[in-house]
């Protein structure tokens, strides 16, 4: 049998079997619904008020009702995006959001730029970061909202949540941030990054899918977004999923608990991956490289001359399951927004290559890739047509 | 969006790759910021296609178009090569992915600017010009898509 290599861990990763256990009671035996009065109905409510607190307690929140249970990190952030911005009533202002957020911010964000609101989008710089001084500059007199994600999905760059908070709450706007990436994987405080409200997803820190989490600051106000029997504090109706809230808590506090080692085993594996990788293959290049502080477990490369999805399905006949941010990948017309945004050609973008490490990566997978990224690069390369010249505008840039 | 075993055949062992170097006729299209470019070279025999050889950046849809396209050339009348459509070349291929149906205009393409060039090049009139939709300066390979996902 060929080895696999499961390289997309940001993408999304395998249910933990201590979370499936620890899930499993609460389909059957417990399958109570947490707004019943009985025993049964109570039971799974001491469970989801327990998993409640072990996430509280996980992010540093003043009090569990801080912890809004949702189905995912695109609820969560359509909810803050759309709940803060329209809260009481409101039904204009202005918001701001970088440019390489996730679509679950981008897409809420332009949504409210056609119903009454002002969108500025800030432009993160080539180290994919975005910079308090431009939001400072951006903030206006009349915005109500910014939104800026903690470690972008792509490039794995952690964004200065506290210093862009700070300025946010100078300005008098609230604050929300996009943490799906960074939850489990770094160090994630609310009370140090300072702030309003926080996006989480179940399925990035191997719980499981359709889990999510909206941090939100007690005393903010929020306009509900799901409507219906008032669950969650009245700020997200519907019955809760019991057992996916466990599986999130359990699955959060597991990352807790082996990020001391797990962290620098995955930045030691990614700078091993990034180092071979760049001395491997002509040409390749780290996106973002001069990034001040990034995610243990993401590294994003361009390989010019080629074309991302083929280097993807040739990755795949080989085992190998990695992302690209082409556009033929995506089906849309354009490559990675985050690639554009950070200032990556749009030719080399279409050869993007992102690879995530988790829980199960090992030395091999590495290998693996660096063994098989080789031959395929260059026999894509061999069939482009204009290899030749990119290769000698490449030359000619880097005199 | 999944992609046919003929399609994945092709891709991954694409026939009649390269460029043949005495070639009669050179057909160049598409341009690297839309992320595809193919170029296609043909020896002409007697007003047929003898020999074709072809070179693709692109995604596995833009291969393989590029490839079953040199497949279905071969042998035929210029006449025929040309009137090869799109929708041909998908079918050939037991269908593509809507999002990756422009793939084969750039094959198709391909072959059309690679005859009217061996044909200039022999002072004759070009039977594709026209017909090329890479030669529209509006083209927008991606139409079709917009249509499908348009918005509500």
């Amino acid at each position: 049998m060929e080895r696999t290599s499961y390289l997309d861990y940001a993408a999304t990763t395998p249910v933990d079997p201590r979370v499936v256990e620890a899930m499993l009671p609460y389909f059957t035996e417990r399958f109570g619904n947490a707004n019943s009065l009985y025993a049964l109905g109570r039971e799974a409510a001491r469970a989801l008020e327990d998993a409640r607190e072990r996430v509280a307690r996980s992010i540093d929140a003043a009090r569990p009702d801080e912890i809004i249970f949702t189905s995912g990190g695109t609820e969560s952030d359509n909810t803050a995006l759309i709940g803060l911005a329209t809260a009481g009533g409101r039904s204009s202002g202005h918001i701001i959001v970088s440019a390489f957020e996730h679509h679950a911010v981008l897409e809420p964000a332009w949504w409210l730029g056609k119903h009454g609101f002002e969108v500025t989008e800030l432009t993160p710089h080539p180290d994919g970061t975005v910079h308090p001084d431009d939001l400072a500059a951006a903030l206006r007199d009349d915005t109500v909202l910014v939104s800026v994600m903690h470690g972008n999905n792509e490039i794995g760059t952690i964004q200065p949540i506290a210093e862009l908070a700070a300025v946010t709450h100078a300005g008098g706007a609230l604050f929300h941030t996009d943490a799906a990436q960074t939850l489990g994987k770094i160090e994630f405080d609310v009370a140090a990054l300072g702030v309003d409200a926080a996006s989480f997803s179940g399925h990035k820190i191997y719980g499981p899918k359709g889990t999510g989490v909206l941090y939100l600051k007690g005393g903010t106000r929020l306009s509900t977004y799901l409507m219906g029997g008032g669950q969650e504090s009245k700020k997200r109706s519907g019955t809760q999923n019991v057992a996916g809230n466990i599986g999130f808590a359990t699955a959060l506090e597991l990352m807790d608990a082996e990020r001391p080692a797990e962290a620098p085993r995955l930045t030691a594996l990614r700078d091993r991956l990034v180092s071979e990788l760049l001395g491997e293959i002509e040409y390749a290049q780290l996106n973002a490289a001069e990034a001040p502080e990034r995610l243990p477990h993401i590294a994003n490369f361009v390989i010019p001359g080629v074309e991302g999805e083929a280097m993807l399905l040739h990755l795949d006949a080989a085992g190998i399951a990695v992302s690209t941010g082409s556009a033929c990948s995506s089906g849309s017309l354009k490559p990675s927004h985050v690639l554009l945004s950070i200032g990556c050609p749009v030719e080399f973008a279409h050869g993007s290559l992102r690879v995530s490490l988790g829980r199960f990566t090992t030395d091999e997978d590495i290998d693996h890739l660096i063994g098989s990224l080789a031959p395929v690069v260059e026999r894509l390369r061999s069939m482009n047509p204009l290899y030749e010249k990119t290769v000698a505008e490449l030359a000619g840039t880097h005199e | 969006m999944i992609y046919s075993d003929k399609v994945m055949d092709h891709f991954g062992n694409p026939r009649n790759v390269g460029v043949l170097e005495d070639a009669d006729g050179t057909g160049e299209v598409g341009n690297p910021v839309c992320g595809d470019v193919m170029k296609i070279t043909i020896k002409v025999d007697d007003d047929r296609i003898g020999d074709i050889r072809f070179q693709t950046l692109g995604c596995g849809a833009a291969i393989a178009t590029s490839s079953i396209v040199t497949e279905m050339a071969k042998g035929m009348t210029l006449a025929e090569a040309v009137a090869i459509t799109k929708s041909q070349v998908a079918e050939e291929l037991g269908g593509l992915p809507p999002a990756k149906m422009h793939c084969s205009v750039l094959a198709t393409d391909g072959l059309k600017k690679a005859v009217d060039d061996y044909l200039v090049s022999q002072g004759r009139e070009p039977i594709a010009v026209g017909t090329i939709a890479h030669d529209d300066p509006d083209f927008d390979p991606h139409a079709e898509e917009h249509d499908e996902a348009c918005e509500v």
